[in-house]
Formats: C-alpha cells, sequence, structure tokens
C-alpha cells in the first residue's frame, strides 16, 4: 500500500515551464521538494534556469521516455503535467504512470470536456482552469472587471477577466494572431450563454468575456492588446516591425 | 462500413481515398481546410473541419457509429489521445493509431492499442533490404 508521508521531502517532476509550471516549481522547492522541471524550448529553459537554479530545469520533451529515463524518473513520487495542450500532458502522466510506475500523477486539462478521458486513463488527478473558473461563475461571484483567485494570487497569478469592447481593433481576430506573452493564459471565453475553450483558432468577437490566468506584466500586457492601451512597460521580445 | 480518420496528410489522404474507392463509408477530419485538397477528386466521403482531439468535433464527425477509427496526424500524442478517446469514450470496436516514436509505440501496444510505426517499419524494411543485398554479393562472390 501507499504509505502517506505528504510532509517528507518528495522527487516531483514538471512537465512544461509555462507561468504555471514555474510558479508551481517555486513553489514546492520552497516546501523543501525535490524539483526538475521540463521543457522543450530552450530560450524558456535559459530564463527559467536563471529563475530556480540551473539542475532543477533540464531542457527536453517530457514525452520522451529517453529524457524521463535521464532524470531518473523512476523515483518521481508524483508527475505534474502541465503544458498547454492536453494530449501532451496526457501522454506525459500516461508514461510516467506505466512505464515508470510513478504512484501520482496530475495533469493541467485545458479542455474540460477531457477530464472524463483523463480520468478513465488513470490520471489521478486532472486540473480544469476553465471548470474552476465556471464553478466561480456559476456560484455568482459578481462580475469586476478584475477578479482575483486567493490562491492563484499568492503564486504570483491572478485571474482576470476581460470584456472585449464593441469597436476592439481584435474582434474578428484569432487569438494565435494576437501574440499574447506568455505570461498570459486564456482559459475560457464566455459568448453569450456559450461557454467556449480559448484555442488558437478561436475568433474573438465583441462582448466577448474573456478570462485569463496572468502575472502582472501579463495583465498589463492583456490590457494593452483588449483594449487598445498603450502600457509597454514590458521588454517586448518580438522582431522589430 | 463507416471509417473515421483523423488526420488528412499524405497518409490519411491516401487511405480515405482507397477505402472511398471499395465503397466504403469515410469521414476524414483536419484542422485545415486546404489539407482535403490531398484527397482524390472522386472521393466519395465527408470532410470535417475541426481538432480531431476534440470529443466535440469527434462526435460531430459521426463517430459513435463508426466501426473504425484511424488516428494519423502529425503528432504522436495528437493521435495517441484521439485513439484513446475513440476506444474508451466512444467504443469503437477497432482503432488503429500511427506513432513515430518507437518507445511510446511500445508503451501505448502494452495498454491495448493497435499501432503502426513508420519508424519501425521503415528501418525494418531497410535492414531487410541491407540483408538481401549482402546475401546476393556473398552469392555472387562464391560463385
Amino acid at each position: 500500500m501507499d504509505t502517506d508521508t505528504e510532509s517528507e521531502a518528495m522527487y516531483i517532476v514538471i512537465g512544461g515551464g509555462g507561468q504555471v509550471g514555474y510558479y508551481l516549481a517555486k513553489e514546492l522547492i520552497k516546501q523543501g521538494h525535490d524539483v526538475v522541471l521540463l521543457d522543450k524550448d530552450a530560450r524558456r529553459v535559459k530564463q527559467l534556469k536563471e529563475e530556480l537554479g540551473p539542475s532543477v530545469v533540464i531542457r527536453g520533451d517530457a514525452c520522451e521516455v529517453r529524457n524521463l529515463e535521464e532524470i531518473g524518473c523512476g523515483n518521481a513520487k508524483m508527475v505534474i503535467a502541465v503544458t498547454g495542450d492536453d494530449e501532451d500532458n496526457l501522454v506525459i502522466c500516461q508514461i510516467a504512470k506505466k512505464h515508470f510506475n510513478v504512484p501520482r500523477t496530475i495533469a493541467r486539462v485545458n479542455n474540460p470536456l477531457n477530464v472524463r478521458l483523463f480520468k478513465k486513463l488513470d490520471i489521478d488527478m486532472t486540473v480544469s482552469p476553465t471548470n474552476a473558473i465556471l464553478s466561480m461563475i456559476e456560484t455568482q461571484i459578481p462580475h469586476y472587471s478584475l477578479i482575483h483567485l486567493a490562491e492563484l494570487h499568492r503564486a504570483g497569478l491572478g485571474l482576470v477577466e476581460v470584456v472585449v469592447p464593441s469597436e476592439s481593433a481584435i474582434s474578428g481576430r484569432t487569438i494565435r494572431s494576437l501574440d499574447l506573452p506568455i505570461t498570459v493564459n486564456l482559459a475560457l471565453i464566455i459568448r453569450g450563454d456559450e461557454k467556449i475553450t480559448p484555442q488558437g483558432d478561436t475568433v474573438i468577437q465583441s462582448d466577448d468575456h474573456i478570462f485569463a490566468l496572468a502575472t502582472n506584466e501579463g495583465e498589463a500586457a492583456l490590457r494593452a492588446i483588449i483594449l487598445g492601451e498603450e502600457d509597454s512597460e514590458e521588454p517586448d521580445d518580438t522582431e522589430g516591425e | 462500413m463507416n471509417i473515421v480518420i483523423v488526420g488528412c496528410g499524405r497518409v490519411g489522404a491516401t487511405l480515405a481515398s482507397q477505402l472511398s474507392k471499395r465503397g466504403e463509408n469515410v469521414t476524414i477530419i483536419d484542422q485545415d481546410d486546404d489539407s482535403f485538397r490531398r484527397l482524390e477528386p472522386d472521393f466519395q466521403g465527408q470532410t470535417q473541419l475541426g481538432d480531431g482531439t476534440d470529443i466535440d468535433v469527434l462526435r460531430r464527425s459521426g463517430l459513435a457509429a463508426a466501426d473504425v477509427f484511424i488516428a494519423v496526424t502529425n503528432g504522436d500524442n495528437r493521435n495517441i489521445m484521439a485513439a484513446q478517446i475513440a476506444q474508451i469514450i466512444f467504443n469503437i470496436p477497432t482503432v488503429v493509431c500511427r506513432i513515430y516514436d518507437p518507445k511510446r509505440e511500445e508503451i501505448y501496444r502494452k495498454l491495448g492499442l493497435t499501432i503502426i510505426s513508420p519508424t519501425t517499419i521503415g528501418a525494418g524494411a531497410i535492414l531487410e533490404k541491407l540483408d538481401e543485398k549482402t546475401r546476393q554479393n556473398v552469392a555472387q562472390a562464391r560463385r
């Protein structure tokens, strides 16, 4: 049987170094756990190494068995998959569970329809930002232009709601074309009664209520992009125009 | 037979065209409208624009009534997820999934998926050809 040693330090592997992965790693390290974070993107890995330490962050695809072998995934007590792609999160957790016998796997699920699939496939825990926000709305939290969830806030992330103005330059454009910074994570769009899971090809319309997880800088960038407010203190790393 | 194919690349389009020619009822799904141009002009089946790992899109494609599901997008993980949706959520009797990575092929074969790995098959075929050539050369040298 599984001995419950929650208070003891665990070896935890995180797949995906976006904002969620980063703050998760930071928090878990602070709690005394032994953390390794894998990310595919060389530039992001370089950034994360500076923030979290060179031994914590490894460049590599967490879906590759060899990469997981190299970091000793077989010794991990927990694998957490928080990339932006549900299929990657599923495969990371399944490989961890079935090939490396990791006792606990947690997956971020972006499309709430996939929660059932993940559970049926023995992923121990799923976290769906969309469902979290929906349940908040369903419990009738009043519509402020900015909502912060306490626990997310502690992780340095805010939950933001923005309504797309009727004459916004972004209405009619796809999310992909907005080039949102990595500090912004769109979680849900409410259009009338419709609940839309934002994807790259989702087209924004005016009066859409957009819910996002964002850092402070991300929030400013999101405001600038959606409301057209010029507020670019952030160093912009896109190519010159 | 009702057949749903996800991914209208070279393999998906060829497969869809051939199965359609055989008289099967084929629906092919792809995220990119342009990819349907790969289908033969006489393709009799249906095309469905959308994400083949999205349960709603799959349902709209008529997957619930399908006998066969084939996942041949360019992403191993997308194929793995789509195949498992077909198997577990829609209970499709025959599910075939393409996986390039031999390691993932091995793991998911153990989990009960029917897998075609072009990497393993391709490398195997080349090795076989090499062996054949070596045998011929040895035979010639002996003559």
